[in-house]
């Protein structure tokens, strides 16, 4: 029984790594249709040289960074507010932060594309990084209220107790109790980024392309291997990035 | 100074990036434009939207979402099982593993399906290989409504084993413990203990399987050849293709009310741990 279920298991696991396995296979293929020819570092070479995929890479990480270090910004200072709020207050201003996290993304997209387009504000890299903190931001907050729940309220009133501002007590108390949760808030928002293709297609403009968008409209014609190499690095990338916070996570648990 | 007045920026800011924007689909939904190009109030694209052409859109796209949600929770809900039993050895590992796909592209993943599922592609040779198809023979995978829901699936199985895993490993195994002094077999156990207890998990994968689904227009697009259109596809066109953002608006507004509706109508899901399953 024992054995089955391992083998489920691993039948779930071939299913999810199947095309990623292939995606890798293929980046060091020698041709540039889907048939295996030769063994080669080709599309490794003209990666770094493709304008296109380099210029949608950096679109990607520079809305990545920028976005999710301001949502978490707003969203921790928001949350702080919110958590000492009436009930009524917190309850009506925590729908309106579920919104975009239920609405399905196609709609959030739409909203604010003609949002932009009432405003006159041209589309483009500005435009992509104010979608980004709109849907990053609920996440922030979402991570940071519980551990604001979880603080001791009475620390922070010792603090203004023994004459420190409310701002200076909040940057000196309130936010280093709630760090881990500002770290969580900051890391799902820059993935959540990062991994974007449907707000993005809708609220780029003109020639600004990252990553999600460049592969769609390259689906058609058929995707450069490059972009199989891409994916292979930041395959990479994102093991070492998942095992240290894998490694931070589990200290914290244990610390706990 | 009260604290709660931190919060001030992200109250403006939402109002001006999540509410207006939201009233401003309500506005182009309601409107239509008349001869000299300005908008007017209309309820014209409501009663086009229903109409059967795309009604059954509608009602293709809302099938084609559960039947992979359905899917989902058939494949996912023993994976989280298992997942989640005391004496599965390297756990964290394993929960690794299942997280790691959705930190990759999700588009070339799908893409990639295709180097696979085409006819000259590689589950094709290797049938063709092992005798059960003849040379020229293959099967056509791709481009048909089930290579759709196949992408969805494939792309979503993981939202329903995690809440369904987080809500399962925090069970408390002293009930199940004490069904099984009490004389309960493994079948009544599953019945009427763990199952139960696992409603809520399989609430939030549910929504968080089904409301991606109903909306993509990427994964129909890149499996199907743009042969299988979903409300996804039709929206998307109405604003890129078609120009017709009254109608699109309409649309988009009638799925923003129909999904938010079955989410009030699903009991207990969980709403505020969602974004904490995926990291």
């Amino acid at each position: 029984m024992k054995k089955l279920q391992k083998l489920y298991l691993y039948l779930i696991l071939l299913f999810l790594y199947a095309p990623i396995i292939i995606l890798i296979i293929y980046s060091f293929n020698e041709s540039k249709y889907r048939v295996w020819t030769n063994f080669s570092f080709k599309w490794y070479i003209e990666l770094f040289q493709d304008t296109q995929i380099m210029s949608a890479l950096y679109n990607t990480l520079f809305v990545a960074v920028v976005a999710s270090i301001l949502s978490t910004i707003i969203g921790t200072i928001a949350a702080i507010g919110i958590n000492s709020m009436k009930k009524w207050q917190r309850s009506t201003i925590m729908n309106v932060t579920m919104l975009p996290v239920l609405n399905p993304d196609i709609v959030t997209g739409i909203a604010l594309m003609l949002l932009f387009y009432i405003a006159k504000l041209p589309t483009g890299i500005v435009t992509l990084v104010l979608s980004h903190m709109a849907f990053c931001i609920p996440y922030v907050i979402l991570s940071v209220l519980p551990k604001l729940k979880q603080a001791d309220n009475r620390t922070y009133e010792a603090a203004l107790d023994l004459g420190a501002t409310p701002a200076l007590a909040t940057w000196k108390v309130t936010i280093p109790e709630i760090m881990p949760g500002v770290i969580t808030g900051l890391l799902m928002a820059f993935t959540l980024s990062i991994d974007d293709f449907i707000i993005s297609y809708f609220t780029t403009g003109p020639g600004v392309d990252n990553l999600s968008i460049l592969i769609y409209n390259a689906a058609k014609k058929g995707v450069s291997p490059s972009i199989n190499a891409l994916s292979a690095l930041m395959f990479a990338v994102i093991m070492i990035l998942l095992i240290i916070i894998n490694v931070r996570t589990h200290k914290a648990t244990k610390k706990a | 100074m009260n604290r709660r007045w931190y919060s001030a920026p992200y109250i403006v800011w939402s109002l001006i990036f999540v509410v207006v924007p939201l009233l401003v689909v309500a506005y182009y939904g309601l409107t239509a434009q008349s001869a000299d190009g300005s908008l007017e109030f209309s309820l014209e694209n409501f009663k086009r939207f229903f109409t059967p052409l795309y009604l059954g859109v509608l009602w293709r796209s809302a099938l084609y979402a559960a039947i992979s949600t359905v899917i989902c929770l058939l494949l996912g809900y023993p994976a989280a099982m298992i997942l989640a039993s005391k004496d599965l050895k390297h756990k964290s590992v394993m929960m690794f593993l299942i997280v790691i796909p959705m930190w990759m592209n999700l588009l070339l993943r799908t893409y990639s399906w295709l180097t696979l599922l085409e006819n000259q592609g590689l589950i094709n040779q290797f049938l063709r290989f092992i005798g059960v198809l003849g040379k020229e023979q293959s099967i056509q995978f791709l481009y048909s409504e089930g290579a759709v829901i196949f992408g969805m699936v494939y792309n979503f199985l993981p939202f329903m084993i995690l809440p369904i895993y987080s809500v399962m490993s925090k069970m408390d195994y002293s009930i199940i413990n004490a069904a099984e002094d009490l004389g309960a077999n493994k079948f009544n156990v599953f019945k009427k203990v763990t199952f139960p207890l696992s409603i809520p998990g399989i609430y939030s994968g549910i929504t968080m399987v089904f409301v991606p689904a109903i909306t993509t227009f990427a994964i129909s697009s890149i499996l199907s050849g743009n042969n299988v259109n979903l409300l996804g596809n039709v929206i998307e066109k109405q604003f890129l293709v078609g120009n017709d953002w009254n109608f699109g608006s309409t649309m988009s507004l009638v799925l923003m009310i129909f999904i938010l509706l079955s989410l009030v109508i699903m009991p207990d899901s969980e709403k505020e741990s969602q974004g904490g399953m995926i990291i």
